[in-house]
């Protein structure tokens, strides 16, 4: 029953990064870029929903939507004044400014909130789900991270397969130039990706403070660098690829803190992703490109 | 003429250390040194080290690597390791530091061999995110290492120091998360300069050999190298081993400038790798002596705006992203090249009056 216990909660807290694996490889996929400040929108999230609901008293759900309004924002604002001016420079000139981004929204939430870490209130209030007389106990907020992930991969998806903006986003995450000689807006298409992105990490961030309540400046930095992981190990550009690698880390992570040593379970996945990276150069569902002479 | 040219830049790259180090002895011989100041010089040396060692894989080589902390943590610690244990055997500190500097550049050199080997065959953000994992899994794996030193020998293990199973004379000298406590402070200012030197010596001199050039030769077109019959496993482990070793020589002089010595995300985590890459792009990639400056102005920085307090990191995450933009931004640079015609144009027209 334990083993089932901990196999749950390894799958919610690899929807989490699932979620934020979203972001990750979406915006990879389309800018070619690491977007380091991905993980600090999470918790750019967080502390908006522990204002509107800890300070303002708001109900939750209020919380919960005025984050992902304040993360879009916040998103399409960072593409804007940061990423878009270094379209056509280096990949390591973005990588550094992402970097710099991802400083000054850790280094803003530490002057406006401090470092302190604060008591998150959990955005969900279902009671916990007794099964197997009360051996099983299943929360409220794992099944909600569960659900959440699912109707987010599906809604995803068909928004990519069936709307035109979707299909623009594939079109530009294809070829760039032949994209804007088909009349789409790269620019515009490259903005929607960050939005969605961030409001996708909004969500991100309302889960995991719920899960694990506890919210600092720093929140973020490692569930990003986890979730960038599971997004190269899913192999990255890849929706359904971000999904198996956020599930199978979060499952493995838990798993090894549970049995093996709760100090090296990093260490453990990250030997996962890199054990997964020399068999698979490209990651699990990553396209193989062949290279030309 | 292009070998003279070499030569001229070389020495103003070691000429400035040099001056750097005489202007700064002058300044505490006069008493002009704040004690802030002071405790920053050995940090500025080993930033400078880790970052012009860092340049040799990200500029030279070509390949984006996020784990040089981890390099340095195990330079650090097999060091730190060594002076504690030798105590008995080798008396004296000068000499022990010597033996610790060379021990833990080969370690760490060692390292970046066995690293390199699996690595070094994968490409770009996927090189990057696995050496990221790689300084990770160093790290953790030195936060749960236990090893104790007694009469019988040494004792290893990885869940606490009961579990060494040490008689009485036992001597506990890593300590898990705790790491490794009582290095002699051997680390000067001077022992630091000496070190970058001897970084800058290397790095410049296999830049400008026969090896650089075929290092080189990889960055810019790999498939071309290749055809004219270049080893390009050889050559990628070279740049990235010798490179893994300079960071742990870094690691064994940042090891012998504190007391107490553990691996925390802080001083060992990505964001320190992360941290040194932010000097070398800043510096410009392939520059040597751009490295060695940005690591210096970019660590004095945001210690210079300590009065400023809690907005300091914050000047420092806008300035870089402004010099970012200002640096690498196509509008930004061709904004500047017609800025310099203008006034190319105005002398030219000056001249002509």
């Amino acid at each position: 029953m334990s083993f089932l216990s901990y196999l749950i909660n390894g799958i919610s807290l690899g929807s989490i990064y699932a979620i934020i694996a979203l972001g990750y490889t979406m915006v990879y996929g389309i800018a070619r870029m690491l977007n380091f400040a991905h993980g600090d929108i999470i918790m750019v999230g967080g502390f908006a929903i522990f204002t509107m609901v800890s300070t303002l008293g708001m109900a939750p759900m209020v919380g919960v939507v005025t984050a992902v309004a304040v993360c879009t924002i916040l998103g399409v604002t960072i593409e804007f004044v940061a990423y878009r001016p270094l379209r056509g420079a280096s990949s390591l000139a973005v990588l550094i400014t992402a970097i710099g981004v991802s400083y000054l929204l850790q280094n803003l939430a530490l002057l406006i909130f401090g470092s302190n870490a604060r008591q998150f209130t959990s955005v969900v209030n279902i009671p916990s789900l007794k099964l197997a007389d009360g051996r099983l106990s299943i929360s409220g907020e794992t099944m909600v991270t569960i659900a959440a992930c699912i109707v987010i991969m599906i809604a995803l998806t068909t928004f990519i397969n069936k709307t035109k903006v979707g299909q623009a986003m594939l079109a530009v995450s294809e070829d760039k130039g032949a994209a804007a000689l088909m009349g789409i807006n790269v620019n515009r298409t490259i903005a929607i990706t960050f939005a969605i992105g961030s409001a996708l990490a909004a969500v991100a961030g309302a889960l995991l403070c719920s899960t694990y309540p506890s919210l600092t400046p720093y929140t973020g930095s490692m569930p990003g660098i986890k979730a960038f992981v599971a997004a190269v190990f899913g192999g990255i550009g890849s929706i359904p690829g971000a999904l198996l690698g956020g599930i199978i880390l979060g499952v493995v992570e838990n798993l090894s803190k549970a049995y093996i040593s709760s100090q090296l379970s990093d260490a453990i996945v990250f030997s996962l992703l890199i054990i997964i990276l020399l068999v698979r150069p490209t990651g699990i569902m990553g396209k193989k490109i062949n290279e030309k002479v | 003429m292009k070998k003279n040219k070499i030569l001229i830049q070389n020495s103003i790259t070691y000429g400035l250390v040099m001056g750097f180090w005489v202007i700064i002895q002058a300044l505490s011989a006069g008493g002009l040194v704040s004690s802030l100041m002071k405790g920053l010089l050995v940090p500025l040396c080993i930033y400078a080290i880790l970052a012009v060692s860092l340049n040799l894989t990200v500029g030279i080589l070509g390949e984006l690597s996020l784990g040089h902390a981890g390099f340095m943590c195990v330079g650090a610690f097999s060091g730190a390791f060594f002076t504690r244990c030798m105590e008995e055997v080798i008396p004296s500190v000068g000499l022990r530091f010597f033996i610790a500097l060379v021990l833990g550049a080969a370690v760490a050199g060692v390292f970046g061999i066995l690293i390199g080997i699996p690595v070094l065959r994968l490409k770009g953000d996927y090189l990057a995110i696995v050496t990221l994992a790689f300084g990770e899994i160093i790290k953790n794996l030195i936060n749960v290492m236990y090893i104790g030193k007694d009469a019988k020998g040494f004792h290893f293990s990885i869940k606490d120091t009961l579990s060494l199973g040490m008689d009485d004379t036992g001597v506990v000298i890593v300590k898990g998360a705790q790491g490794i406590t009582g290095t002699p402070r051997a680390a000067t200012f001077t022992v630091g300069i000496i070190l970058l030197l001897i970084t800058l010596v290397i790095v410049l001199n296999l830049i400008n050999s026969r090896t650089g050039r075929a290092i080189m030769s990889i960055r810019d077109n790999r498939i071309a190298a290749e055809s004219i019959g270049i080893n390009i496993t050889k050559y990628k482990l070279m740049a990235f081993s010798i490179s893994a070793a300079l960071a742990g020589m870094a690691g064994v002089l940042y090891a012998h400038s504190l007391s107490t010595l553990a691996a925390t995300s802080a001083n060992f985590g990505y964001n320190k790798s992360i941290l040194i890459l932010v000097f070398v792009v800043l510096g410009g990639l392939g520059n040597i002596r751009g490295s060695v400056i940005a690591a210096i102005v970019l660590t004095a920085l945001p210690e210079m705006l300590r009065g400023l307090n809690d907005y300091r990191m914050l000047i420092y995450a806008v300035v870089l992203i402004v010099m970012m933009l200002f640096n690498s931004s196509p509008k930004a640079i061709e904004m500047r090249s017609v800025f310099m015609d203008k006034i190319k144009h105005k002398k030219s027209a000056a001249k002509e009056a």
